[in-house]
Protein backbone atom coordinates (compact mmCIF):
# COMPACT_ATOMS: atom_id res chain seq x y z
CA UNK A 1 0.00 0.00 0.00
CA UNK A 2 3.04 2.20 0.13
CA UNK A 3 3.49 2.63 -3.59
CA UNK A 4 0.51 4.85 -4.51
CA UNK A 5 1.26 7.20 -1.61
CA UNK A 6 4.88 7.48 -2.72
CA UNK A 7 3.91 8.25 -6.31
CA UNK A 8 1.35 10.84 -5.34
CA UNK A 9 3.89 12.49 -3.03
CA UNK A 10 6.43 12.61 -5.88
CA UNK A 11 3.82 14.00 -8.26
CA UNK A 12 2.83 16.56 -5.64
CA UNK A 13 6.44 17.72 -5.16
CA UNK A 14 6.80 17.97 -8.93
CA UNK A 15 3.56 19.85 -9.56
CA UNK A 16 3.84 22.45 -6.80
CA UNK A 17 6.71 24.29 -8.54
CA UNK A 18 4.83 24.66 -11.80
CA UNK A 19 2.07 26.89 -10.53
CA UNK A 20 1.01 26.85 -6.86
CA UNK A 21 4.52 27.63 -5.54
CA UNK A 22 5.96 28.96 -8.77
CA UNK A 23 9.44 30.31 -7.93
CA UNK A 24 8.94 33.55 -9.88
CA UNK A 25 5.23 34.36 -9.78
CA UNK A 26 4.53 33.21 -6.21
CA UNK A 27 7.83 33.02 -4.32
CA UNK A 28 9.38 35.93 -6.32
CA UNK A 29 12.84 34.33 -6.21
CA UNK A 30 15.74 34.77 -8.60
CA UNK A 31 14.72 38.21 -9.80
CA UNK A 32 18.11 39.08 -11.30
CA UNK A 33 17.89 36.82 -14.37
CA UNK A 34 14.10 37.27 -14.50
CA UNK A 35 14.49 40.98 -15.11
CA UNK A 36 17.82 41.10 -16.88
CA UNK A 37 17.78 38.55 -19.68
CA UNK A 38 14.13 38.24 -20.62
CA UNK A 39 14.26 40.74 -23.48
CA UNK A 40 13.71 38.02 -26.08
CA UNK A 41 11.96 34.67 -26.00
CA UNK A 42 15.06 32.76 -27.01
CA UNK A 43 17.27 34.39 -24.35
CA UNK A 44 14.78 33.73 -21.59
CA UNK A 45 14.32 30.14 -22.71
CA UNK A 46 18.09 29.57 -22.74
CA UNK A 47 18.48 31.13 -19.30
CA UNK A 48 15.57 29.07 -17.94
CA UNK A 49 16.96 25.82 -19.31
CA UNK A 50 20.46 26.58 -17.98
CA UNK A 51 18.97 27.19 -14.53
CA UNK A 52 16.88 24.01 -14.80
CA UNK A 53 19.99 21.97 -15.59
CA UNK A 54 21.95 23.41 -12.68
CA UNK A 55 19.03 22.95 -10.29
CA UNK A 56 18.45 19.30 -11.22
CA UNK A 57 22.09 18.23 -11.00
CA UNK A 58 22.80 20.18 -7.82
CA UNK A 59 19.72 18.71 -6.14
CA UNK A 60 20.74 15.21 -7.20
CA UNK A 61 24.22 15.57 -5.72
CA UNK A 62 23.10 17.36 -2.57
CA UNK A 63 20.40 14.77 -1.93
CA UNK A 64 22.82 11.89 -2.55
CA UNK A 65 25.36 13.23 -0.07
CA UNK A 66 22.86 14.72 2.39
CA UNK A 67 23.92 12.37 5.20
CA UNK A 68 27.65 12.76 4.54
CA UNK A 69 28.00 16.55 4.49
CA UNK A 70 28.32 17.93 8.05
CA UNK A 71 25.79 20.67 8.80
CA UNK A 72 28.50 23.18 9.66
CA UNK A 73 29.86 23.27 6.11
CA UNK A 74 26.72 22.49 4.15
CA UNK A 75 26.25 25.93 2.59
CA UNK A 76 29.85 25.98 1.38
CA UNK A 77 29.47 22.50 -0.06
CA UNK A 78 26.19 23.45 -1.79
CA UNK A 79 27.75 26.53 -3.34
CA UNK A 80 30.74 24.55 -4.64
CA UNK A 81 28.40 21.99 -6.19
CA UNK A 82 26.20 24.68 -7.74
CA UNK A 83 29.18 26.66 -9.05
CA UNK A 84 30.58 23.52 -10.66
CA UNK A 85 27.46 22.91 -12.70
CA UNK A 86 27.10 26.58 -13.59
CA UNK A 87 30.62 26.55 -15.02
CA UNK A 88 29.80 23.39 -16.95
CA UNK A 89 26.75 25.15 -18.43
CA UNK A 90 28.91 28.17 -19.24
CA UNK A 91 31.40 26.05 -21.19
CA UNK A 92 28.66 24.05 -22.88
CA UNK A 93 26.80 27.16 -24.07
CA UNK A 94 30.00 28.76 -25.33
CA UNK A 95 30.71 25.61 -27.31
CA UNK A 96 27.24 24.77 -28.59
CA UNK A 97 25.46 28.12 -28.90
CA UNK A 98 28.05 30.91 -29.01
CA UNK A 99 25.48 33.50 -30.09
CA UNK A 100 23.24 32.89 -27.08
CA UNK A 101 26.29 32.75 -24.84
CA UNK A 102 27.31 36.18 -26.11
CA UNK A 103 23.82 37.58 -25.45
CA UNK A 104 23.52 36.20 -21.92
CA UNK A 105 27.06 37.22 -21.01
CA UNK A 106 27.73 37.51 -17.30
CA UNK A 107 24.25 36.32 -16.35
CA UNK A 108 25.24 32.70 -16.91
CA UNK A 109 27.92 32.95 -14.22
CA UNK A 110 25.39 34.68 -11.96
CA UNK A 111 23.21 31.55 -11.82
CA UNK A 112 25.51 30.58 -8.92
CA UNK A 113 23.91 33.21 -6.72
CA UNK A 114 20.34 32.59 -7.88
CA UNK A 115 18.62 32.13 -4.53
CA UNK A 116 16.10 29.77 -6.09
CA UNK A 117 18.82 27.13 -6.47
CA UNK A 118 20.47 27.48 -3.07
CA UNK A 119 17.00 27.77 -1.54
CA UNK A 120 15.87 24.42 -2.93
CA UNK A 121 19.07 22.73 -1.70
CA UNK A 122 18.65 24.08 1.82
CA UNK A 123 14.88 23.69 2.06
CA UNK A 124 14.38 20.44 0.20
CA UNK A 125 17.20 18.44 -1.38
CA UNK A 126 19.31 18.28 1.79
CA UNK A 127 16.39 16.74 3.73
CA UNK A 128 14.74 14.42 1.23
CA UNK A 129 15.58 11.24 -0.69
CA UNK A 130 16.84 11.43 -4.26
CA UNK A 131 13.53 10.69 -5.98
CA UNK A 132 11.65 13.47 -4.23
CA UNK A 133 14.56 15.89 -4.64
CA UNK A 134 14.60 15.19 -8.36
CA UNK A 135 10.84 15.76 -8.62
CA UNK A 136 11.08 19.00 -6.66
CA UNK A 137 14.03 20.31 -8.69
CA UNK A 138 12.41 19.45 -12.02
CA UNK A 139 9.11 21.04 -11.03
CA UNK A 140 10.68 24.20 -9.68
CA UNK A 141 13.05 24.42 -12.64
CA UNK A 142 10.24 24.01 -15.18
CA UNK A 143 8.20 26.58 -13.28
CA UNK A 144 11.15 28.96 -13.61
CA UNK A 145 11.47 28.21 -17.35
CA UNK A 146 7.74 28.82 -17.80
CA UNK A 147 7.85 32.14 -15.95
CA UNK A 148 10.92 33.36 -17.81
CA UNK A 149 9.39 32.37 -21.12
CA UNK A 150 6.19 34.29 -20.33
CA UNK A 151 8.20 37.42 -19.66
CA UNK A 152 10.54 36.94 -22.60
CA UNK A 153 7.77 36.25 -25.10
CA UNK A 154 5.64 39.20 -23.94
CA UNK A 155 8.59 41.59 -23.99
CA UNK A 156 9.77 40.44 -27.39
CA UNK A 157 6.29 40.64 -28.93
CA UNK A 158 5.69 44.17 -27.62
CA UNK A 159 9.25 45.46 -27.78
CA UNK A 160 10.38 44.12 -31.15
CA UNK A 161 7.14 42.96 -32.77
CA UNK A 162 8.60 39.48 -33.23
CA UNK A 163 8.54 36.08 -31.54
CA UNK A 164 11.64 33.88 -31.89
CA UNK A 165 12.71 36.50 -34.46
CA UNK A 166 9.68 35.88 -36.68
CA UNK A 167 7.92 39.17 -37.37
CA UNK A 168 4.33 39.03 -36.10
CA UNK A 169 2.94 42.34 -37.25
CA UNK A 170 3.07 44.22 -40.51
CA UNK A 171 5.45 47.01 -41.42
CA UNK A 172 3.20 49.53 -39.68
CA UNK A 173 3.96 48.24 -36.17
CA UNK A 174 6.09 50.61 -34.13
CA UNK A 175 7.93 48.53 -31.49
CA UNK A 176 7.71 49.71 -27.89
CA UNK A 177 11.45 49.86 -27.42
CA UNK A 178 11.00 50.43 -23.68
CA UNK A 179 9.74 46.86 -23.28
CA UNK A 180 13.12 45.35 -24.19
CA UNK A 181 15.00 47.89 -22.05
CA UNK A 182 15.36 47.31 -18.29
CA UNK A 183 12.19 49.25 -17.29
CA UNK A 184 10.17 46.95 -19.55
CA UNK A 185 11.24 44.02 -17.39
CA UNK A 186 9.81 45.66 -14.30
CA UNK A 187 6.59 46.65 -16.09
CA UNK A 188 6.02 43.16 -17.48
CA UNK A 189 6.80 41.42 -14.21
CA UNK A 190 4.57 43.84 -12.32
CA UNK A 191 1.62 43.29 -14.61
CA UNK A 192 2.08 39.50 -14.58
CA UNK A 193 2.21 39.44 -10.75
CA UNK A 194 -0.88 41.64 -10.66
CA UNK A 195 -2.70 39.29 -13.00
CA UNK A 196 -1.74 36.16 -11.09
CA UNK A 197 -2.67 37.62 -7.71
CA UNK A 198 -6.00 38.76 -9.14
CA UNK A 199 -6.59 35.23 -10.45
CA UNK A 200 -5.81 33.65 -7.10
CA UNK A 201 -7.91 36.14 -5.18
CA UNK A 202 -10.85 35.43 -7.43
CA UNK A 203 -10.44 31.69 -6.97
CA UNK A 204 -10.30 32.07 -3.19
CA UNK A 205 -13.46 34.17 -3.21
CA UNK A 206 -15.23 31.58 -5.31
CA UNK A 207 -14.15 28.85 -2.91
CA UNK A 208 -15.38 30.70 0.16
CA UNK A 209 -18.61 31.55 -1.64
CA UNK A 210 -19.26 27.92 -2.55
CA UNK A 211 -18.52 26.84 1.01
CA UNK A 212 -21.16 29.11 2.48
CA UNK B 1 10.80 27.27 38.17
CA UNK B 2 8.34 28.21 35.48
CA UNK B 3 11.13 29.86 33.54
CA UNK B 4 11.35 28.48 30.03
CA UNK B 5 14.73 27.06 29.21
CA UNK B 6 15.44 27.89 25.55
CA UNK B 7 14.89 24.78 23.52
CA UNK B 8 18.25 23.56 22.16
CA UNK B 9 18.24 23.27 18.39
CA UNK B 10 19.08 19.85 16.94
CA UNK B 11 22.41 21.23 15.81
CA UNK B 12 23.48 21.82 19.42
CA UNK B 13 22.53 18.32 20.47
CA UNK B 14 24.77 16.61 17.98
CA UNK B 15 28.42 16.34 18.91
CA UNK B 16 30.54 18.86 17.04
CA UNK B 17 32.26 17.01 14.19
CA UNK B 18 36.04 17.19 14.25
CA UNK B 19 37.73 19.88 12.20
CA UNK B 20 39.36 17.11 10.25
CA UNK B 21 35.98 15.84 9.09
CA UNK B 22 34.89 19.32 8.00
CA UNK B 23 38.08 19.95 6.08
CA UNK B 24 38.02 16.47 4.59
CA UNK B 25 34.45 16.89 3.33
CA UNK B 26 35.14 20.25 1.75
CA UNK B 27 38.36 18.94 0.24
CA UNK B 28 36.49 16.03 -1.26
CA UNK B 29 33.74 18.26 -2.67
CA UNK B 30 36.42 20.54 -4.12
CA UNK B 31 38.27 17.62 -5.65
CA UNK B 32 35.11 16.25 -7.28
CA UNK B 33 34.19 19.68 -8.57
CA UNK B 34 37.71 20.13 -9.95
CA UNK B 35 37.52 16.83 -11.78
CA UNK B 36 34.16 17.67 -13.37
CA UNK B 37 35.37 21.13 -14.38
CA UNK B 38 38.64 19.89 -15.84
CA UNK B 39 36.71 17.34 -17.88
CA UNK B 40 34.19 19.89 -19.14
CA UNK B 41 36.95 22.39 -19.94
CA UNK B 42 39.07 19.93 -21.88
CA UNK B 43 36.06 18.72 -23.78
CA UNK B 44 34.68 22.14 -24.75
CA UNK B 45 37.93 24.10 -25.26
CA UNK B 46 38.63 22.96 -28.85
CA UNK B 47 35.00 23.61 -29.83
CA UNK B 48 35.03 27.08 -28.28
CA UNK B 49 38.34 27.96 -29.97
CA UNK B 50 37.02 26.68 -33.29
CA UNK B 51 33.86 28.78 -32.87
CA UNK B 52 35.89 31.91 -32.24
CA UNK B 53 38.18 31.25 -35.18
CA UNK B 54 35.18 30.55 -37.42
CA UNK B 55 33.47 33.78 -36.32
CA UNK B 56 36.62 35.77 -37.05
CA UNK B 57 37.13 34.06 -40.39
CA UNK B 58 33.53 34.65 -41.42
CA UNK B 59 33.91 38.31 -40.43
CA UNK B 60 37.04 38.69 -42.57
CA UNK B 61 35.21 37.44 -45.67
CA UNK B 62 32.25 39.60 -44.74
CA UNK B 63 34.15 42.89 -44.54
CA UNK B 64 36.34 42.24 -47.60
CA UNK B 65 33.93 41.56 -50.47
CA UNK B 66 35.57 39.45 -53.16
CA UNK B 67 38.06 37.94 -50.75
CA UNK B 68 38.70 34.27 -51.49
CA UNK B 69 41.45 33.56 -49.00
CA UNK B 70 43.39 35.48 -46.43
CA UNK B 71 46.76 35.46 -44.75
CA UNK B 72 47.43 36.45 -41.16
CA UNK B 73 50.14 39.07 -40.69
CA UNK B 74 51.74 40.16 -37.46
CA UNK B 75 53.15 43.54 -36.61
CA UNK B 76 56.68 43.19 -35.26
CA UNK B 77 59.18 46.07 -35.09
CA UNK B 78 56.89 48.16 -37.28
CA UNK B 79 56.88 45.58 -40.06
CA UNK B 80 54.17 43.19 -41.22
CA UNK B 81 55.38 39.61 -41.25
CA UNK B 82 53.71 36.21 -41.42
CA UNK B 83 53.42 34.68 -37.94
CA UNK B 84 56.40 32.48 -36.97
CA UNK B 85 55.97 28.82 -37.88
CA UNK B 86 57.19 27.45 -34.55
CA UNK B 87 54.22 28.87 -32.69
CA UNK B 88 52.22 25.63 -32.95
CA UNK B 89 49.32 25.37 -30.55
CA UNK B 90 51.28 26.65 -27.56
CA UNK B 91 50.06 29.96 -26.23
CA UNK B 92 52.24 32.95 -26.89
CA UNK B 93 53.11 34.98 -23.85
CA UNK B 94 52.63 38.25 -25.69
CA UNK B 95 50.80 37.80 -28.97
CA UNK B 96 51.75 40.46 -31.51
CA UNK B 97 48.87 42.50 -32.97
CA UNK B 98 47.73 40.96 -36.22
CA UNK B 99 45.71 41.81 -39.30
CA UNK B 100 44.46 39.78 -42.20
CA UNK B 101 45.48 40.33 -45.81
CA UNK B 102 42.76 39.25 -48.22
CA UNK B 103 43.42 37.89 -51.69
CA UNK B 104 41.19 37.13 -54.66
CA UNK B 105 41.01 33.61 -56.06
CA UNK B 106 43.90 34.35 -58.45
CA UNK B 107 46.15 35.67 -55.71
CA UNK B 108 45.64 39.42 -56.14
CA UNK B 109 45.86 41.41 -52.90
CA UNK B 110 42.52 43.20 -52.46
CA UNK B 111 42.81 44.64 -49.00
CA UNK B 112 43.20 44.16 -45.29
CA UNK B 113 40.78 43.21 -42.53
CA UNK B 114 41.70 45.24 -39.47
CA UNK B 115 40.50 44.55 -35.95
CA UNK B 116 40.21 47.49 -33.56
CA UNK B 117 38.40 48.55 -30.42
CA UNK B 118 36.97 51.61 -28.76
CA UNK B 119 34.98 52.31 -25.61
CA UNK B 120 31.28 52.44 -26.46
CA UNK B 121 28.28 53.37 -24.36
CA UNK B 122 28.66 50.43 -21.97
CA UNK B 123 31.82 48.53 -22.70
CA UNK B 124 34.54 48.11 -25.29
CA UNK B 125 33.25 47.69 -28.82
CA UNK B 126 35.47 45.33 -30.78
CA UNK B 127 35.02 45.53 -34.52
CA UNK B 128 36.68 44.49 -37.73
CA UNK B 129 36.71 46.47 -40.96
CA UNK B 130 37.90 45.94 -44.50
CA UNK B 131 40.40 48.47 -45.83
CA UNK B 132 41.55 48.81 -49.43
CA UNK B 133 44.79 50.81 -49.38
CA UNK B 134 44.87 51.35 -53.16
CA UNK B 135 41.58 53.24 -53.16
CA UNK B 136 41.85 54.57 -49.58
CA UNK B 137 38.45 53.07 -48.87
CA UNK B 138 36.79 51.20 -46.06
CA UNK B 139 34.69 48.52 -47.74
CA UNK B 140 32.96 46.78 -44.86
CA UNK B 141 32.52 46.78 -41.11
CA UNK B 142 31.31 44.27 -38.58
CA UNK B 143 31.01 44.32 -34.79
CA UNK B 144 32.66 41.34 -33.12
CA UNK B 145 31.88 42.15 -29.48
CA UNK B 146 29.74 44.81 -27.88
CA UNK B 147 27.38 45.33 -24.96
CA UNK B 148 25.53 48.35 -26.40
CA UNK B 149 21.97 49.04 -25.26
CA UNK B 150 19.55 46.58 -26.85
CA UNK B 151 17.18 48.41 -29.19
CA UNK B 152 19.28 51.58 -29.41
CA UNK B 153 23.06 51.19 -29.41
CA UNK B 154 23.00 47.67 -30.75
CA UNK B 155 21.71 49.10 -34.02
CA UNK B 156 25.39 49.55 -34.87
CA UNK B 157 25.26 45.88 -35.77
CA UNK B 158 21.60 45.55 -36.81
CA UNK B 159 20.60 48.72 -38.65
CA UNK B 160 21.14 48.11 -42.38
CA UNK B 161 21.20 51.86 -43.10
CA UNK B 162 24.06 52.36 -40.65
CA UNK B 163 26.02 49.37 -41.89
CA UNK B 164 25.62 50.66 -45.45
CA UNK B 165 27.78 53.62 -44.39
CA UNK B 166 30.79 51.34 -44.48
CA UNK B 167 30.39 49.73 -47.88
CA UNK B 168 32.48 52.50 -49.47
CA UNK B 169 33.79 55.00 -46.95
CA UNK B 170 36.67 57.27 -47.85
CA UNK B 171 39.43 57.53 -45.24
CA UNK B 172 41.10 60.63 -46.67
CA UNK B 173 40.20 62.86 -44.81
CA UNK B 174 39.41 60.64 -41.82
CA UNK B 175 35.79 59.47 -41.44
CA UNK B 176 33.50 61.96 -39.75
CA UNK B 177 30.14 61.52 -38.07
CA UNK B 178 27.18 63.57 -39.36
CA UNK B 179 23.47 63.55 -38.53
CA UNK B 180 21.14 61.16 -40.28
CA UNK B 181 20.33 62.30 -43.80
CA UNK B 182 23.20 64.78 -44.01
CA UNK B 183 25.81 62.63 -45.72
CA UNK B 184 27.23 64.57 -48.64
CA UNK B 185 30.90 63.60 -48.74
CA UNK B 186 32.37 60.12 -49.20
CA UNK B 187 34.13 60.30 -45.82
CA UNK B 188 30.99 61.06 -43.80
CA UNK B 189 29.14 58.54 -41.66
CA UNK B 190 25.46 58.99 -40.86
CA UNK B 191 24.80 58.52 -37.15
CA UNK B 192 21.95 56.45 -35.75
CA UNK B 193 19.26 58.66 -34.26
CA UNK B 194 19.17 58.00 -30.51
CA UNK B 195 22.53 56.22 -30.49
CA UNK B 196 25.00 59.00 -31.14
CA UNK B 197 27.52 57.74 -28.60
CA UNK B 198 27.59 54.26 -30.09
CA UNK B 199 27.82 55.68 -33.61
CA UNK B 200 30.69 57.97 -32.62
CA UNK B 201 32.45 55.05 -30.94
CA UNK B 202 32.33 53.13 -34.23
CA UNK B 203 33.88 56.05 -36.11
CA UNK B 204 36.61 56.33 -33.46
CA UNK B 205 37.16 52.60 -33.68
CA UNK B 206 37.83 52.99 -37.40
CA UNK B 207 40.23 55.84 -36.67
CA UNK B 208 42.06 53.74 -34.07
CA UNK B 209 42.50 50.92 -36.55
CA UNK B 210 43.67 53.25 -39.31
CA UNK B 211 46.09 55.04 -36.97
CA UNK B 212 47.72 51.82 -35.96
CA UNK B 213 47.85 50.05 -39.29
CA UNK B 214 48.07 52.56 -42.13
CA UNK B 215 51.80 53.11 -41.80
CA UNK B 216 52.75 49.41 -41.51
CA UNK B 217 50.48 48.62 -44.47
CA UNK B 218 52.14 51.33 -46.59
CA UNK B 219 55.58 49.92 -45.73
CA UNK B 220 54.42 46.41 -46.42
CA UNK B 221 53.03 47.34 -49.82
CA UNK B 222 56.18 49.21 -50.87
CA UNK B 223 58.42 46.29 -49.92
CA UNK B 224 56.06 43.87 -51.73
CA UNK B 225 56.23 46.04 -54.86
CA UNK B 226 60.03 46.25 -54.61
CA UNK B 227 60.13 42.45 -54.40
CA UNK B 228 57.96 42.07 -57.48
CA UNK B 229 60.15 44.30 -59.62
Amino acid sequence: MNKPIETSRTAEEFLKGLWRENPVFVAVLGMCPVLAVTNTAINSLAMGLATLFVLIFSSLLVSTFRNVIPKQVRITAFIIIIATFVTVVDFALAALAPDIHKELGAFIALIVVNCLILGRQEAFASKNPIGLALADATGMGLGFVFALFCLGALREILGSGTLFNFPLFGEGFEPWVIMILPPGGFFTLGFLLLFINWLQNRRQKQQTASMN
Amino acid sequence: MNEQVPQPTPLDLEPEPSSFKLIFTLGLVGLLSGLILAGAYLYTLPIIEANKAAALQRAVYEVLPGCAEFQTLELRDGRLLPPPETEGSGEQSDPAPRIFAGFTADGQLIGFAIQAQQAGFQDQIVGIFGYRPEQQLIVGFEVLESKETPGLGDKIMKDPAFIANFSALAVEPLPKLVKKGEKAQPHQVEAITGATISSRAVVRLLENGLDQWREPIRNYLSTQNAKDE
